[in-house]
């Protein structure tokens, strides 16, 4: 019964965690409610002016009851302009906190960015978006970043037509100071390019009138319709199915060749990331255990749990006995340990993998990966 | 005795199940969604059929009709060489303990009330399946079997993740002995690293007890991989069925084809030749005259607008609902039927 006790968490200790935790939320809040924050602050400084976004050492913590959950623990990854950028793992690892921490929509006040930079490159100047207020995010949500989401039905409000929700988001970043008419023309415009051929007749609508398919078109036309550089998209096609979704991922090739924006895509399916992505970042357990293009992620995978990953989905064509699973489970992401995160469901471990975390190795000029067994190739190399 | 007993556990003949649709003051039934319209195949003992199509297209309620959760319109359901529908609520009964249903998601299908153990044992013990002194142990061995551990007996199932969940219902299912257990999009709502567990898992339960399988899935890797024998469908129909060495190699059918060349393959350099069709599912309430799939199809012919197509056994073993396979001879003979039944038509209107 020892695992029981594990997860036991008295009334009083989790009164104490809470106020502990309210105190340090309180602080981060206060800073981010300031009113004239002066753009000298959050003004940084691209690494590389190729890039589109640049997440330095991020650390996104959520302060719960239970206790300090390490959702994101130190991610460092590159989108450079006009490539998509994949980001693959298990629920849970962080994938999509990740991407939320760029849009600044954590749930707050128990989601806070504690300590790393998402440099965001505006053309002439980059912002650092951890810093910025929200009367500045406002003004890049939408229309530099945007995000579609996995369940369009969701995302989508169900006492609303199409074309006011679309039209909506227009108004509301009304940069080009369009009047309702011009605002109707761009919504019927933006139908269009999304592929819905009756745009007139879906623009008064309701969502529930179309199939899960067109619903995924409407939200992807929201989500350009100010011409966004950086489209976020949260497997969005998880929900659909495999014909459906290859027509949205051809939709999301051609917008993406159209407009030259640069995609961060986020999914479980290794199928779709090959399609999809220039580059491919595998997280777990709230960090990154390998990054690299998709040609090195894919021919040479080098992490064990990217192995794993890969060798645990079937595949169309190629016949195997059993399939591998991957032993055991997912740490307990109150308590990490400080070894690494993998090693307990590891089956090439070393020696070494009992000391602390790895560090990040790299093994050929855009492959980096966090394990040990790479550590003596490094010195070889060196 | 064995003798005696077919090759194939379960054949399902030209089943049809059709919904009402009510409106009006009176709620007339004004029309009828054809959720299932005319599906046969056959299941051979300790095989598993995987059921392939998009979602609306019938899946689940041919699944669901075979178990008798739902009544049929026409056909039928031969289980074992007894007709499922002909039984009476005795039979019936007896019957439910030979064929099981896991469902797809672990968490809405595990009533949050009862302890692993009851949620397991209650149907064992509804059904004397044990006596009541080896209850126990009984509940205990199943748990085992599907890789849950005996001090998880007094938990409730919101202690559990997605795949232990799921490992419940696989456990549920098995206690009851069942020659057949339908599976119902099982692995849809898990991780891919927890996929893997529970398709090894069914595997080796397969092997252990004889299990014979209806794998219902939308996703074709995972279909391919557990099946021996796959069938497609698409609005209500089947469109191909046959070995999944064979139909995976050269699909016959152009919804087949298409289907499959969907698949992502997780190889970057992966040259595809895809082919994507445009629009969406017709409506079941209102489905095109004809192939159904003539709407979306690329190699669509005069003829597939107006007649639907025989179900016939293009190679050996490979069935598909086709006008491209006929000889030409049918074909012809159909396209004169066609001629003359417009021209009726024609007549009539003048």
């Amino acid at each position: 019964m020892a695992d029981k006790n594990d997860s036991y968490l008295s009334a009083r200790e989790s009164r104490r965690i809470s106020r502990e935790n309210r105190k340090i939320t309180n602080e981060f809040e206060k800073k981010r409610k300031r009113k004239n924050v002066p753009e000298s602050e959050y003004l940084t400084k691209m690494h590389d002016p190729d890039n589109m976004v640049e997440f330095d050492n991020l650390h996104t913590y959520f302060f719960t009851d239970t206790g300090v959950v390490h959702s994101v623990d130190g991610v460092t990854f590159e989108v450079p302009v006009g490539k998509t950028v994949g980001v693959v793992g298990e629920s849970g690892c962080g994938k999509s906190v990740t991407s939320l921490s760029l849009m600044q929509l954590l749930q707050r006040p128990q989601g806070q960015v504690v300590d790393g930079e998402i440099r965001l490159n505006l053309g002439d100047k980059a912002y650092d978006v951890t810093k910025a207020p929200n009367d500045v995010m406002q003004h890049i949500r939408g229309n530099v970043v945007s995000m579609i989401f996995q369940e369009p039905m969701t995302a989508l409000n169900p006492v609303f037509r199409i074309g006011e929700q679309i039209g909506e988001v227009l108004q509301l970043h009304n940069t080009e100071n369009r009047s309702e008419e011009e605002v109707k023309q761009r919504t019927l415009e933006l139908l269009e390019m999304v592929g819905i051929a009756n745009s007139e007749g879906v623009f008064r609508m309701y969502p529930h009138e179309l199939s899960g398919g067109m619903r995924q078109r409407v939200v992807i036309a929201m989500a350009l319709a100010c011409n966004p550089r950086v489209i976020i998209a949260d497997e969005p096609t998880t929900a659909l199915d495999v014909t459906i979704q290859a027509q949205i991922l051809d939709l999301l090739r051609q917008l993406k060749d159209k407009t030259n924006a640069s995609i961060i895509f986020i999914t479980h399916d290794l199928g779709v990331i090959a399609e999809m992505a220039d580059f491919v970042v595998v997280m777990y357990a709230g960090r990154i255990v390998e990054k690299g293009t998709a040609e090195d992620i894919f021919y040479h995978p080098a992490h064990p749990y990217t192995i794993g990953l890969m060798n645990s989905k079937p595949v169309v064509g190629k016949k195997v006995e059993e399939l591998y699973s991957i032993p055991g489970k997912v740490p307990n992401p109150v308590n990490m340990p400080d070894y690494c995160y993998f090693r307990d469901r590891c089956e090439m471990c070393v020696e070494k993998c009992s000391g602390k975390y790895p560090e990040t190795v790299q093994i050929s000029g855009t492959h980096f990966v966090s394990c040990y067994r790479y550590y003596e190739q490094k010195q070889g190399g060196k | 005795m064995a003798n005696e007993k077919s090759e194939y556990l379960l054949e399902v003949k030209n089943l049809k199940k059709y919904f009402p649709i009510k409106g009006g003051l009176l709620s007339h039934t004004v029309g009828q969604v054809k959720a299932v319209d005319g599906v046969s195949f056959r299941i051979k003992r300790g095989t598993t059929m995987g059921l392939v199509g998009e979602s609306g297209c019938g899946k689940s309620t041919v699944g669901r009709t075979i178990l008798r959760l739902l009544e049929k319109t026409d056909g039928e359901v031969i289980f074992d060489g007894e007709d499922v529908f002909s039984l009476t609520r005795q039979e019936l009964r007896k019957m439910r303990t030979r064929m099981q249903i896991i469902f797809q998601d672990p968490y809405s299908s595990l009533s949050p009330r009862l302890p692993i153990s009851e949620i397991i044992g209650e149907a064992v013990r509804e059904h004397n399946l044990v006596p009541a002194n080896e209850f126990d142990d009984y509940i205990t061995k199943i748990m085992k079997e599907c890789g849950l551990q005996e001090y998880h007996k007094d938990r409730y199932p919101h202690e559990f993740s997605g795949g232990q969940r799921q490992r419940i219902c696989i456990a549920r299912a098995l206690a009851l002995n069942p020659e057949f257990i339908l599976c119902d999009e099982p692995v849809s709502a898990l991780d891919v690293s927890i996929q893997a567990q529970i398709i090894n898992l069914l595997r080796d339960l397969q092997k252990q007890f004889g299990l014979t399988y209806l794998f219902i899935s939308h996703d074709l890797s995972v279909v391919e991989h557990i099946s021996d024998t796959v069938g497609v469908m698409y609005l209500g129909s089947m469109v191909e069925f046959s070995e999944t060495e064979k139909i995976f190699d050269h699909p016959l059918h152009p919804y087949t084809v298409a289907l499959f060349s969907a698949i992502p393959i997780p190889d970057p350099n992966y040259k595809m030749k895809r082919i994507v069709l445009q629009g969406s599912i017709p409506s079941p309430a209102n489905p095109p005259s004809g192939c159904k799939f003539h709407t979306r199809c690329e190699k669509c012919m005069e003829l597939c607008k107006h007649v639907s197509p025989d179900w016939a056994e293009v190679e050996p073993g490979h069935f598909c609902a086709c006008h491209l396979y006929n000889s030409a001879e049918r074909n012809a003979q159909l396209e004169a039927e066609m001629k003359q039944n417009a021209a009726a038509q024609v007549k009539q209107a003048g």
